[in-house]
């Protein structure tokens, strides 16, 4: 765990440099992550990191299948919001742990 | 008092004859529900591509392995009803129950991935999941004059992680002893960042795999399989191109789990990871792979939750706290092909360390390493789930992981 410097405040990551702390994230951080992915956030980028950070504090695990049945975006828009591994990039600019896969 | 599991497969199975045992025959009725009278080693499965098992080494009837005393109906489940306390057979049948145990597992469902299930199937796509299929391509690989082999696993989770990767290294020896190894390209897609989960697990079996000359693609979500050019497609457009393809179709619970309203977009059922209770109803419990429990779907997990689900099931029936709490442990041997083998075992919490198992510093079985020994435990495996597992004995390893034989110096690298 360390502290980094984002968006003018504090917060804590892990060694990958996911937030351990969701309340400390802010919408200028998700901007900020954003940048660094190169990607600049719509409207439906924030749905989406909405979405994720509802769903982890409901306790679930999230799934890209998951997200491509939440109405905001099918899988393949999901891919083209974030890409690479979009699960992992946006879950990282929501501020959230990084999704676990439970094998 | 009326208990019912749904299901006798492993964990039913295994349940059934810890509880017959305990309770009292007179106070206490036992019913098993499956639609199916054949009991399948599915771990078996894996072999029967290869010719190394065959039909006897994995069927045996399913009432074999019930206890007297307990009652078997061989049908199939519509739905439940869990806020009557009610399970609703096909055939019209409706029985009551004080406690459930859902035992269901969980199946595949190749028809899920868009040109999974199309002109290809059973001819140049494949898996080795259901007896039929397994034995499709044993006969498919006996003329198979070689090209691109690839095994791809569609969605997470899938019961048994390591299964895909003991079988290309089994292909790898197939091909290799008849003699065809470099008409062979064996290539391993998966939707995991690499062969495996967890860092120090994924490092031996990718470094064991590029030894085999096995290729990795990872990062791999698959959305569709064009059969025509016989390529598999990403949702972001990667491609790659097969001969010859042997999945691992989307997994998910029973479609009876969806019909009753009580599972996640999988049809898994949502159950307390400790406990094993359901979350949604007190006198509901899920055990084996029908559960969303975040660990392994395989047969040894569902053996070391019975052992935790049997004392709350004891502990809310004679109004005790449920204080068992399941650690998540699984232990699963990885056919390496050869006549060696690979050992892993993990929890919730510790990812697979090297080390020795049981014994620290003895073993006979090494953690995370390339063994004849470890080959040796995967053969024993059949004989033990057939003889001890299912009948609900006691098996040689405890319940909660151990770390003792474990080298946890990995971790802090
Ligand atoms: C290829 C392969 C290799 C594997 N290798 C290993 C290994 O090396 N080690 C290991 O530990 N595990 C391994 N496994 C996994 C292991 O076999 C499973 O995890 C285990 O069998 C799960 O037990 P279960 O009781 O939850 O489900 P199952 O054993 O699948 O039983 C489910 C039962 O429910 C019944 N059922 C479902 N729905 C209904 C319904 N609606 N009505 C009536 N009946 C119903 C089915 O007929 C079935 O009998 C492997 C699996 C495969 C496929």
């Amino acid at each position: 765990m360390k502290e980094i410097e984002i968006a003018g405040v504090t917060v804590q990551v892990n060694e990958e440099g996911y937030m351990t702390d969701p309340s400390q994230w802010n919408a200028d951080i998700a901007k900020e992550f954003a940048a660094q992915a190169g990607i600049e956030l719509t409207d439906k980028h924030l749905e989406v990191l909405k979405f994720l950070r509802e769903k982890h504090t409901e306790g679930k695990t999230l799934t890209i299948r998951a997200i491509g049945k939440s109405g905001i975006v099918d899988i393949k828009g999901f891919y083209a919001l974030f890409p690479g591994g979009p699960l992992k990039v946006s879950s990282k600019i929501a501020g959230i742990p990084k999704p676990v896969s439970c094998v | 008092m009326k208990i019912i599991i749904l299901g006798g497969g492993t964990a039913g199975t295994i349940m059934a004859n810890k509880l017959r045992k305990a309770l009292d025959r007179e106070e206490w009725d036992i019913t098993v529900i499956d639609k199916n009278k054949t009991h399948y080693y599915q771990p078996g499965f894996l072999f029967i591509p290869f010719g190394i098992y065959n039909k006897h080494d994995v069927i045996k009837p399913k009432g074999d392995f019930f206890p007297a005393g307990v009652k078997v109906l061989y049908e199939n489940v519509d739905k439940i009803a869990c806020d009557k306390n009610q399970v609703l057979l096909e055939n019209g049948q409706v029985m009551a129950y004080d406690y459930l145990i859902i035992a269901t597992g969980t199946q595949v469902f190749p028809e899920e991935t868009p040109g999974m299930k199309e002109k290809l199937w059973h001819k140049s796509i494949f898996d080795f999941y259901t007896i039929e299929l397994s034995f499709a391509l044993q006969k498919f690989f006996k003329s198979w004059e070689g090209g691109k082999l690839v095994m791809a696993i569609t969605e997470l989770p899938y019961k048994c992680p390591v299964a895909p990767i003991e079988f290309v290294c089994l292909a790898e020896e197939y091909f290799a002893k008849k003699g065809m190894r470099d008409k062979v390209d064996i290539t391993y897609v998966t939707p995991l960042p690499g062969a495996f989960t967890k860092p120090v697990a994924t490092k031996m079996l990718s470094d064991l795999m590029h030894e085999k000359n096995i290729n990795i693609v990872p990062d791999f979500y698959i959305e569709r399989i064009d059969n025509e050019r016989k390529v598999l497609v990403s949702y972001d457009e990667q491609e790659v191109p097969f001969d010859a393809l042997t999945v691992v179709p989307v997994n998910m619970g029973n479609p009876m789990i969806e019909r009753s309203g009580i599972g996640d977009d999988l049809n898994f059922v949502p159950t307390n990871k400790h406990t094993l209770q359901s979350e949604a109803f007190e006198n509901v419990f899920v055990l084996g792979d029908a559960a969303n429990l975040p660990t392994s779907k395989a047969g040894s997990v569902a053996h070391f939750a019975s052992e935790i689900l049997f004392e709350n099931i004891m502990n809310h029936i004679e109004g005790r706290p449920m204080t068992a709490r399941f650690d998540g442990h699984a232990n699963c041997y990885i056919e390496t092909g050869y006549g060696k083998g690979a050992l892993i075992d993990f929890n919730y919490d510790t990812e697979p360390l090297p080390g020795t198992f049981p014994l620290p510093g003895i073993g006979p079985f090494g953690l995370l390493k390339n063994t004849k020994m470890n080959h040796y435990g995967k053969i024993i495996f059949r004989w033990m789930y057939w003889h001890i597992l299912l009948r609900g004995k006691e098996m040689p390893i405890e319940a909660d992981m151990n770390m003792a034989g474990k080298n946890s110096a990995y971790l802090e690298k």
